[in-house]
């Protein structure tokens, strides 16, 4: 087109952002990455390697590798022979080196965004202006944990390996999120990306070489599913941290159960999005937009439930149409982009058989006027209305750009409708009058609550949910708190011992602290130090 | 149409949520290369060209209009292939006594003269001579007056005579091109912007303004936003369409691409035009002159290479 014509229709036009510098990275890398353990890059000893694709457009982008078993034996025995040295460090010497780490995420956050983005398929607009700078963020405010570790968490030590399960829709700020308050507390880390975005670990694994953590102190061990279970069922982890989907969830909590593993779980969520009357109901739908719209809508606490008064609902539903016509779906890589790919075909199927599922129990369906690209994984904004609590697509998570709307006609209706689900994880409230909102916000069963807003986050606020959105929290005080453990309990273990088969046994079925002092199968002389039964005391019984 | 307060009532505005979407309104879209240069011609085609200074003269004031008429360097249209498009501002705004000087060196342009107007910018004159202002305005060739609110009655909530006051502006205007300033930066809250953005638009203006440019704070994009998402409202609830002017504090080509992505993603893109679409500003040509210089040679050239205005 030519500047002329352009001068008539004031089309936005491309504005792609270049993948040079990622290109040379991945091409640096031979396209083909081993595992990160003991400070090293291993190949995985079976040989085993899968690719990673781009969503936007099918092709691969590298080679990752699958860890087994013996490569997790390494990977745990890695991490729990550099965490006593690790923890010793204290709170300052760990806080200088997350402190490095923020700094080196902020220099490479252009490449760190660009890679983001090719593989997970979001617009490079939320890697670059949100996903990376939350990341740096996140690893600054917890070196700030960590050099007021002794006055802010008096008497307590790490639990000592974490193994965690990160999911796909936030690849590195999840690692983030696992990983900053892990190492802030003293603990060494197991990590798994997902299998269908692992390059910005693994880049990530470099920041810690160049930051100079020391060997062990956090192993990436790349993989599917099978990896995540060889590591939540490795005797030598002390910790479990998983995020994603409340079915996985299920079954991680079914196999540590006994175990004397510490767990913490964030997984689903079908979180309200609830309009009063005397909202702001432009910005109610502009905050819409972004709860359902954000990431594709592939997020936990993604608004996907609007339930919105019935004396202007229609005035919302019908903005709603309006701005949602106006979103550009297609390649992440252009600056202007609203939604980008879809993280997989596979998942891009299963949104399509839910919203299939939703006309088929007599939902209305509207969608923008215009066609989503027809290469590559996308699937436009969706309104879904004439949906009661009792279809499908009302309680089933979608993890899609697929919003259900319901009315309501009183606050204590609109209490009820948010609170009638399985998940608990987060809501937003849209009111003008303070007494309603403060009234409102304590009786949503969510985890995170907000006013006049969606999806706000940072590293000081503890985010997670109640019911099947899981247990426990991440980031602030609470999220350092998972990752502790009074230091009595360690010298409580360390002076009896371990107990007897028999007794140990019937102990864990009781309760979590229980579990954690008595473990039945663990091997506990390498968590005593040498020299520590300096009180006399002799291991009572057998061990198991 | 008559004063409707029911309307007023209904109008609420969450500013936490106004900022944070006026935030990123510049990053969410932007436009780049040839885009780029298409999009700032037509800011420069909207932009009332203004000189509001106590020390006007017709001398100066002549110097504006020969800029008016030519706003960009032959050189660089030609390289944009933009030559046959005839670039030219929207309007040039002028106090009353710059008028006749302003319309006589404009002649033939087809570009209007608008004036300042109703005790601009304070607005607190006697009514009457604040009417009879406009009347001699428009004799002396004015074809669009910029009016200012009495801000102090948006302040006390005394909607009917603020909405008198300017139903008899518009009177006094007749078919002449009124835009209503409401002096934002006065009304201090947002709710109140856009309450006075529906009186002005039920009086009967042409276009709400931001601002006089002379008040601490003029346009911003939160306010903006408001005042677009009013104009939404009362063509959606009228059928009418208002146009939109933010004056003031725009210095930079790049906002001005920002207040255009404005218009098109809330209002759309008849707002992308001089008939419903003004720049009130003096400087900002100088930076899109920079801007498109750089789009044709690659380089930014110093100041003394743009023809002043």
């Amino acid at each position: 087109m030519t500047v002329a014509e352009i001068f008539e229709t004031m089309n936005y036009g491309p504005a792609p952002e270049s993948t040079a510098t990622a290109d040379q990275w991945l091409a640096g890398k031979g396209r083909k990455f081993g595992l990160f353990i003991g400070g090293a890059w291993v190949d995985p000893v079976a040989g085993a390697w899968f690719d990673s694709l781009n969503p936007a457009t099918g092709k691969t982008l590298s080679e990752i590798a699958q860890a087994g078993q013996t490569d997790i034996d390494a990977a745990v025995a890695a991490a729990r022979g550099a965490q006593p040295g690790w923890a010793k460090l204290g709170g300052h010497g760990r806080a200088r080196i997350l402190y490095a780490l923020a700094r080196l995420v902020q220099k490479h956050s252009r490449l760190l965004a660009v890679l983001e983005t090719l593989d997970n398929g979001k617009p490079i607009r939320e890697t670059r202006d949100i996903d990376i700078p939350l990341v740096a963020r996140h690893f600054y405010h917890h070196a700030g944990w960590a050099q007021l570790m002794e006055r802010e968490f008096p008497g307590q030590e790490p639990l000592g390996v974490v193994g965690q399960i990160v999911p796909w829709n936030f690849p590195l700020l999840m690692v983030a999120w696992k990983v900053a308050p892990a190492l802030a507390a003293g603990n060494t880390v197991v990590l798994k990306p997902a299998e269908f975005t692992s390059l910005t670990a693994l880049l990530f694994a470099e920041l810690c070489q160049e930051a100079k953590l020391p060997p062990g102190v956090v192993n990436i061990v790349t993989g599917d599913g099978a990896t995540g279970e060889l590591i939540v069922r490795h005797d030598g982890v002390d910790k479990i941290a998983f995020t994603g989907s409340t079915e996985v969830g299920r079954r991680i909590r079914e196999i540590t159960a006994g175990s004397g593993k510490h767990l913490t779980l964030e997984l689903g969520g079908k979180s309200p999005f609830i309009i009063f009357d005397d909202a702001d109901l432009d910005s109610a739908v502009e905050g819409l937009v972004d709860a359902i719209c954000l990431n594709q809508g592939q997020v936990c606490c993604a608004g996907s439930r609007l339930l919105v008064q019935e004396s202007v609902a229609e005035a919302v539903l019908g903005k709603l149409r309006a701005r949602m016509e106006k979103l550009q779906v297609g390649d992440p890589l252009d600056k202007s982009i609203d939604i980008g790919a879809i993280v997989a075909p596979v998942h891009l199927q299963r949104i399509e058989q839910l919203v299939a599922r939703g006309i088929e129990e007599g939902a209305e369906l509207w969608q923008p006027s215009w066609d989503r690209p027809a290469e590559g994984c996308f699937y436009p904004p969706s309104l879904f209305t004439g949906v009661s609590p009792a279809a499908t697509i009302a309680q089933e998570e979608i993890f899609g750009p697929v919003l259900v709307a319901m009315t309501f006609r009183t606050p204590d209706e609109a209490v009820a409708l948010a609170n009638n689900t399985r998940y608990g994880l987060a809501a937003s409230l849209w009111s003008e009058n303070v007494n309603l909102a403060l009234d409102i916000a304590p009786k949503l069963a969510s985890g995170v609550v907000w006013i006049n807003a969606t999806n706000l986050f940072d590293a000081a606020c503890g985010f997670g949910g109640y019911r099947e959105s899981g247990f426990e929290r991440e980031g602030g005080r609470e999220g350092m708190q998972a990752y502790l453990k009074p230091a009595w309990q360690g010298t409580a273990a360390r002076l009896r011992g371990p107990l007897p088969v028999a007794q140990a046994q019937s102990c864990g079925a009781r309760s979590s602290s229980a579990r954690r002092q008595h473990r039945p199968n663990r091997q506990d002389l390498h968590r005593r130090p040498a020299g520590q039964a300096g009180f006399g005391l002799q291991q009572r019984g057998g061990r198991p | 149409m008559p004063l409707d307060r029911s309307w007023l009532r209904e109008a609420r505005v969450n500013r936490s949520a106004v900022e944070r979407r006026a935030a990123t309104l510049g990053t969410r879209r932007t436009v780049k290369n040839d885009w780029q240069a298409a999009w700032l011609l037509k800011a420069v085609s909207c932009i009332d060209l203004t000189t509001l200074s106590g020390d006007d003269t017709p001398g100066r004031v002549r110097r504006l209009c020969a800029k008016a008429r030519r706003p960009l360097r032959q050189e660089v249209l030609k390289a944009l292939g933009a030559e046959q498009l005839n670039i030219t501002v929207g309007a040039v705004c002028v106090y009353h006594s710059m008028i006749e000087p302003a319309v006589e060196a404009l002649e033939g342009s087809g570009i209007p003269v608008a004036a300042v107007s109703t005790g601009f910018p304070a607005g607190l004159g006697p009514l009457e001579t604040r009417i009879r202002e406009i009347e001699a305005s428009l004799a002396a060739g004015a074809q669009e007056i910029d009016i200012v609110i009495d801000r102090g009655l948006a302040l006390t909530g005394d909607w009917p005579q603020l909405y008198d006051q300017i139903r008899a502006f518009r009177e006094a205007c007749g078919t002449a091109r009124m835009k209503a300033i409401l002096g934002t930066g006065d009304l201090a809250t947002l709710r109140n912007v856009a309450k006075a953005s529906l009186v002005a638009m039920m009086a009967g203006a042409d276009f709400i303004k931001t601002s006089t440019g002379k008040e601490t704070v003029n346009a911003t994009l939160p306010v903006s936003l408001v005042m677009a998402r009013m104009i939404r409202t009362y063509r959606e609830r009228s059928g009418q369409r208002v146009g939109f002017k933010p004056a003031g504090g725009i210095s930079a080509a790049k906002t001005a691409l920002v207040y255009l992505g404005l218009m098109r993603e809330e209002l759309g893109r008849d707002w992308m035009e001089p008939a419903l679409f003004r720049f009130g500003a003096s400087s900002l040509l100088r930076d899109i002159e920079r801007q498109l210089e750089h789009a044709v040679t690659g380089r930014y050239s110093a100041g003394y290479r743009q023809p002043m205005a």
